[in-house]
C-alpha cells in the first residue's frame, strides 16, 4: 500500500513537472511568434527593400606592380599600358555563341579555346573571365566596333609587366607570369591576389614579391534579381606595389652584357666598401618580356636547348674552380699564418722537371719553366710551382679558414635568389663527412692553384677581390639599395680604421666570425704584401695580364688572372699544346680575371669568367680592363648621387 | 521481486483501432504534405530529385509508422537499454566506418539510405531515459547514485556527435536527457546550480569549440560582422522571412529562395523558404500545427497508465517542441546556427526516420494506453 501512495506522488511528480514545462513551451513559441510579426509585420518593408537589392556583389581590381629602378632611379621594370578582353560571365546567355563570336573577330586557334573553356569551369558564376591579356592595337578596335554584338564582353584597358631593358637585365629582376597553385600558397600573394594578376617567377620579381605585388582594390556593386549590376556602392582604390631600388648601374650592365656577347660567362663588379653590386651580367641572356604571357613553345625551345644555358644566372648560380684567382688568397693565407718567408727562393723547372709529391707529378702551366721565383714573383707570374709547396706547407684546413672567411664557400646574396649557389671550399672535415674519405697531401697541392674540389661562383670571387682590397675588412654585398647603411660612414670607418691599424684583441689565425666592417686580416702587412705582387701581375713585366693594364693612375688597376680546367690535363695534351682554338670547345679551359681598381685609393673590385674561353690573360682580362675604365668614369656621377641620396634621407 | 512483471489485458483489434489518436495521424499527414510542397519549391517548381526522394521516404516511413504502432509499449519498455545501446554501437561505427561530407562525419552508408545515427539517438536517449526512471522510485531519484547513471548515459553519446562534429543534434540530444530527468522530478536545485555552472564555464566552452563554430556563434551576436561569410546565412535567411510579409510572395514566388541566396533550404532553412512563400499567417498556421502536435502527444502522457509510457510521450514532446523551437529561432535570427533540421519538413532521410519512429511508440502508448507496467 506504501508503493502505491508513492506511486500515485510520482504520477503527480511526473504531471506537474510537465505543466511547468507546457507553460515555459507556450512562452518560448510566443517568443517565436513575436519575432515572426516584428519581421514580417512590424518591419517587413525594410527586409523587403532589402529583398529587393539585396546582392552584394565585389569585384576585385588588380594592383599595378610596384616599379624596380635601378642606382639612378632608372626605370628597369615597368608597368606597360595593355589591351585586353574580358567577359563578365553572368552577362552572357550563351557562352559557346560568344565565344564563337570572338574567335571570329580575333581569330583564336582551337588550343586557346580550349584553355579558355578550362579556365571558365574554374570562375564563379559572377566571376570575369579573362580572354586575352594582350590584345594587339587592332585587334582590340576590332572588339570595340562589334562590342554591340557581344554580351558580356568588356575591352579593358590594363597594364603589364614590361621591361625595358630587356635582355640586359633578365638575370638580375627576373620575369613575372601567372600564378601557379605553389605560389598561391605564399602568403603574401594569397593576400593579395586577383585571377589574372602576374607574380613573380624568379629574380627580384619573386624575392621582392612582398614590396612590390601590392593591394587590390575592390568594387562592390548592388545587383538586381537578375544578376545585372545596378550601380556601384563601394571602391576601395587598389594601391600599387612600392618600388624596388638596386644597386645596378643600368649603363654598367648594358656594358658589361655586351662585352659577353657571343659568349658564355659573368662579369660582376662591386663596392669594395659599401658592398654594392654594381654590375651583375650572366650570359647568354635571354628577353624576360617574353614570359609575362606566357612564353610561347618555339621561344621556349630555343631557350632551353641553347647549349649555353641562358637560363641558369652565371653570376651566382655558375660554379667554377676559381685557378689562379684564387692564388693571392693561398699567398695571404700562407703569410698570415707564417708558413713561410716571402723571400724564399723555389725554382720552376718547366714540364721536364715538375714537381713531385709521393711519386706523383704536378706540372706548372709554363712549359719552359718560371726559374727562380720569390712569392711576389709568383703571383705575378702566377708560378704553380710555387703554389703546390706553399700549399703543401699550409695545409689545406688553415687554407680554408682563410677563403671562408674572405667570402667563400657561402652564397654571396642570401635568400635572393633561390638559385644561387653556396660553392665549396674543402678541408679534411668537410672531405671525411661528405665523401667519407680521408684526405689526401695531393689535394691540398692541387688546391693551392685553385683546383680540385674547391668550387666558387663569379660573384663569389668579385667579393673576395673586394675584401683584400679594401685592405682586408668585411662588407656587406647588397644588390638592393640598404636604406640602414650609410656609406659615408661606412667608408670612413674602415679608412679610418686601417690608418689607426688597432690592436687585435681576437686572435685572427682561429676560425672566427666577423662583424661587418671590421678587419679580417692577422697583420696588416700581409694584405698589403698581396696587393702590391696583384699590382705587379697587371703593371710590371712577364705580369700575366701586363697587356691589358693602364698607365693613367685614374684607370690603373691590379689583378689577377686565372685559367680553370674543365678537366685532367694528360701528358699528351702537354705534348701536344694546342691552342685554344684548336681544342673542342666543351674541353676549353674557362678564363677568369679578377681586379680592383683604381689601384691608389680603390673603391671597386670586378671579376670576369668566359666559359670555355681559353686563357685567363687573353680572354678574361682586356674584357674587365674595358669595364673598370667605364665603372671609373662613371664613379663621380655615382658617388654625387648616393651621396644627394644620404643627405635626403 | 526485481524481475518484472507485466500486467496486460487483451485488446481486440476493433479496440485497438478505436484507441488509434486519428487527430495525431491527420496531424501528421498535414504537416508531412505541407513539406512536399515546401521542398518542390526548393527545386524551382521542379518535380525533381529532393521532391521525389522525400515523397518516397514520407510514405515507406509514415507506412512503418502505422505498423509499429501496433507494438506493445511493453515491447519498447522491454527493449529500451537494447534501442540506447544499438544507437550507440552505431555511433561508435560512424567514427571508424562513416562517411564524410562538408568537413563532418555523420552518416552510415545503408546503400537505401545514408543513416545519421545521432537522429536515432535522440529517440533512444528518451526510451532509454523513461525506462530508467520509470523503475527508480521517488525517493531514490535525489540521491546521487541514481543521478550518476543517466548522466553518464546522456555524456556519452553527446560527446560522440560532438566529435563528428554535430553540436546541433548533441545539444537536442543532451536537452530531451534532460527534460526527462526534470519531469521524473530532481530536485529543482540542481537545474538552477548546473545552469549557473554552465554560465559559469561559458567562456571556457567557447575557447574549445572549433573555428567555425566560434564564428558562427559571434556572427550571432552582430551578423553584419561578415556579412558575406558565416553572416550571410542569418542576414540572407532573415530578409527572406521579412520581406514575406503578412501573406507571403506566393507559392513558387520566393524571390530569395528562388535565387540561390538560401543556403541549405531544403533542410535546415526550410522554415525560411515556406515562411517567404507564406508569410506571417503561413508560418503561425504552421507553428499552430506543431503546437496541436506536441499538444496530442502531452495527451496521450496524460491518458496512459505507465510511468515510462507518461515519461516517454512527455519527454517525446519536449523533445519535439526543442527541434521546432530551436530550428525556427536560428532561422529568425535568435539562436546561433547550429544546424538542427524540422521536424517532418525539412529534407533528410535520418531526421524523418527517427521523428516516425519516435511518433510510432507514442502510438502504441496511445493504443496500449491501459497496459499497466509493474515498477518491480
Amino acid at each position: 500500500m506504501l508503493n502505491r501512495g508513492r506511486n500515485i506522488e510520482k504520477g503527480r511528480v511526473i504531471t506537474r513537472r510537465m505543466f511547468i514545462l507546457a507553460a515555459a513551451k507556450i512562452l518560448l513559441f510566443a517568443g517565436i511568434s513575436s519575432r515572426l510579426y516584428n519581421l514580417q509585420i512590424s518591419d517587413r518593408e525594410k527586409y523587403e527593400i532589402l529583398s529587393d537589392k539585396n546582392r552584394i556583389r565585389e569585384w576585385k581590381t588588380p594592383p599595378q606592380r610596384g616599379i624596380i629602378v635601378d642606382n639612378f632611379n632608372k626605370v628597369l621594370a615597368s608597368n606597360d599600358r595593355v589591351f585586353q578582353l574580358h567577359l563578365i560571365l553572368d552577362e552572357i546567355n550563351d557562352f559557346d555563341v560568344t565565344i564563337f563570336k570572338i574567335k571570329n573577330i580575333i581569330g583564336l586557334d582551337q588550343f586557346e579555346i580550349k584553355k579558355l573553356y578550362k579556365k571558365k569551369e574554374r570562375l564563379k558564376p559572377w566571376d570575369t573571365l579573362v580572354v586575352s591579356d594582350n590584345l594587339t592595337w587592332e585587334q582590340f578596335s576590332k572588339i570595340n566596333l562589334y562590342l554591340h554584338e557581344l554580351e558580356g564582353a568588356k575591352p579593358v584597358l590594363s597594364t603589364s609587366r614590361f621591361y625595358p631593358y630587356a635582355n640586359d637585365l633578365a638575370h638580375i629582376v627576373g620575369y613575372v607570369g601567372d600564378a601557379s597553385p605553389k605560389d598561391l600558397e605564399k602568403p603574401e600573394i594569397k593576400e593579395n591576389f586577383v585571377p589574372g594578376l602576374k607574380v613573380g617567377k624568379y629574380g627580384i620579381e619573386n624575392s621582392q614579391e612582398k614590396m612590390l605585388i601590392g593591394n587590390y582594390g575592390i568594387k562592390r556593386y548592388e545587383v538586381n534579381a537578375s544578376g545585372k549590376r545596378i550601380s556601384q556602392i563601394d571602391y576601395i582604390k587598389e594601391r600599387q606595389g612600392k618600388k624596388v631600388n638596386l644597386t645596378i648601374d643600368i649603363e654598367i650592365q648594358k656594358y658589361a652584357q655586351e662585352l659577353l656577347k657571343g659568349k658564355a660567362g659573368s662579369i660582376c663588379a662591386m663596392d669594395i666598401y659599401t658592398g654594392e653590386v654594381v654590375t651583375m651580367a650572366s650570359s647568354p641572356t635571354y628577353d624576360p618580356n617574353k614570359f609575362t604571357h606566357g612564353i610561347n613553345q618555339k621561344d621556349w625551345q630555343e631557350i632551353k636547348n641553347n647549349p649555353l644555358k641562358p637560363l641558369i644566372n652565371k653570376s651566382i648560380a655558375g660554379l667554377y674552380s676559381p685557378g689562379s684567382t684564387f692564388k693571392p688568397l693561398v699567398a695571404l693565407a700562407a703569410l698570415e699564418y707564417g708558413i713561410l718567408d716571402p723571400n724564399k727562393t723555389i725554382r720552376c723547372k718547366g714540364h721536364k722537371h715538375p714537381y713531385e709529391l709521393y711519386g706523383v707529378k704536378y706540372h706548372c702551366w709554363k712549359k719552359e719553366g718560371h726559374g727562380y721565383m720569390k712569392l711576389r714573383n709568383a703571383i705575378k707570374q702566377s708560378c704553380d710551382i710555387y703554389f703546390y709547396e706553399m700549399a703543401r706547407l699550409l695545409g689545406v684546413d688553415k687554407l680554408s679558414v682563410i677563403a671562408k672567411r674572405y667570402g667563400l664557400g657561402t652564397n654571396v646574396l642570401g635568400d635572393l635568389y633561390n638559385d644561387e649557389k653556396n660553392g665549396l671550399v674543402p678541408d679534411t672535415k668537410w672531405k671525411r663527412r661528405a665523401l667519407e674519405q680521408s684526405w689526401y697531401l695531393g689535394e691540398t697541392v692541387i688546391n693551392g692553384i685553385g683546383q680540385g674540389y674547391i668550387q666558387t661562383t663569379p660573384l663569389q670571387l668579385c667579393l673576395m677581390t673586394a675584401q683584400i682590397a679594401n685592405g682586408g675588412y668585411k662588407i656587406k654585398p647588397h644588390i638592393i639599395k640598404d636604406e640602414s647603411i650609410n656609406y659615408k660612414d661606412v667608408i670612413n670607418k674602415i679608412k679610418l680604421d686601417q690608418s689607426n691599424f688597432p690592436l687585435h684583441e681576437r686572435n685572427y689565425l682561429d676560425d672566427i666570425k666577423v662583424e661587418f666592417y671590421q678587419r679580417m686580416y692577422h697583420k696588416k702587412s700581409n694584405i698589403n704584401f698581396v696587393l702590391d705582387a696583384m699590382f705587379g701581375s697587371t703593371n710590371e713585366q712577364y705580369g700575366t695580364s701586363y697587356k691589358s693594364r693602364y698607365d693613367d693612375p685614374k684607370y690603373q688597376f691590379a689583378g689577377k688572372t686565372g685559367t680553370s680546367q674543365v678537366r685532367r690535363i694528360t701528358d699528351l695534351d702537354r705534348e701536344l699544346d694546342l691552342d685554344t682554338d684548336q681544342i673542342e670547345y666543351k674541353k676549353r679551359d674557362h678564363a677568369l680575371y679578377v681586379a680592383f681598381a683604381p689601384y691608389k685609393d680603390p673603391r671597386y673590385a670586378i671579376s670576369v669568367i668566359i666559359e670555355h674561353g681559353g686563357s685567363g690573360s687573353k680572354a678574361a682580362a682586356p674584357l674587365a680592363s674595358k669595364l673598370i675604365k667605364r665603372i671609373i668614369d662613371r664613379h663621380k656621377l655615382r658617388e654625387q648621387f648616393n651621396n644627394g641620396n644620404t643627405s635626403l634621407a | 521481486m526485481l524481475r518484472e512483471r507485466i500486467q496486460s489485458s487483451n485488446y481486440s483489434f476493433l479496440d485497438k483501432l478505436r484507441s488509434i489518436d486519428y487527430l495525431l495521424i491527420l496531424l501528421i499527414i498535414a504537416i508531412g504534405s505541407i513539406s512536399v510542397f515546401a521542398i518542390y519549391s526548393t527545386e524551382g517548381g521542379k518535380f525533381s530529385f529532393y521532391t521525389k526522394n522525400h515523397i518516397i521516404r514520407l510514405s515507406v516511413f509514415f507506412s512503418l509508422f502505422l505498423v509499429l504502432s501496433f507494438v506493445r509499449v511493453s515491447t519498447w519498455y522491454k527493449n529500451a537499454y537494447l534501442f540506447y545501446i544499438v544507437g550507440l554501437v552505431l555511433l561508435i561505427t560512424v567514427l571508424f566506418f562513416g562517411i564524410s561530407a562538408s568537413g563532418a562525419t555523420r552518416w552510415i552508408n545503408l546503400y537505401f539510405l545514408n543513416l545519421q545515427p545521432s537522429e536515432l539517438m535522440k529517440i533512444a536517449v528518451i526510451i532509454c531515459f523513461a525506462r530508467y526512471y520509470h523503475r527508480i522510485q521517488s525517493s531514490d531519484i535525489q540521491s546521487y547514485k541514481f543521478l550518476i547513471q543517466p548522466i553518464i548515459l546522456l555524456i556519452i553519446p553527446c560527446y560522440l556527435v560532438i566529435q563528428q562534429p554535430d553540436l546541433g543534434t548533441s545539444i537536442l540530444i543532451a536537452g530531451s536527457g534532460i527534460a526527462i530527468i526534470w519531469l521524473a522530478g530532481l530536485n529543482i536545485k540542481y537545474f538552477v546550480y548546473s545552469g549557473l555552472l554552465l554560465l559559469v564555464s561559458l567562456p571556457f566552452v567557447i575557447s574549445v569549440l572549433k573555428p567555425y563554430q566560434k564564428s558562427r556563434i559571434l556572427t550571432f551576436f552582430n551578423p553584419d560582422r561578415d556579412p558575406l561569410g558565416a553572416g550571410y546565412q542569418i542576414i540572407q535567411s532573415k530578409i527572406a522571412i521579412g520581406s514575406g510579409g503578412f501573406f507571403g510572395k506566393g507559392y513558387l514566388k520566393g524571390t530569395q529562395s528562388y535565387l540561390e541566396f538560401l543556403p541549405e533550404k531544403h533542410t535546415d532553412f526550410i522554415f525560411t523558404l515556406f515562411s517567404e512563400e507564406f508569410g506571417f499567417l503561413g508560418s503561425i498556421i504552421l507553428l499552430f500545427l506543431y503546437i496541436l502536435l506536441i499538444y496530442r502527444i502531452i495527451n496521450v502522457g496524460l491518458v496512459s497508465r505507465s510511468f515510462f509510457a507518461k515519461l516517454y510521450c512527455f519527454g517525446f514532446a519536449t523533445a519535439i517542441f526543442l527541434y521546432v523551437f530551436v530550428n525556427i529561432a536560428m532561422v529568425l535570427g535568435m539562436l546561433p546556427i547550429v544546424g538542427a533540421p524540422l521536424p517532418i519538413m525539412s529534407y533528410g532521410g535520418s531526421s524523418l526516420l527517427s521523428i516516425m519512429l519516435g511518433l510510432s511508440i507514442v502510438m502504441s502508448c496511445k493504443i496500449y494506453n491501459q497496459e499497466q507496467i509493474s515498477v518491480y
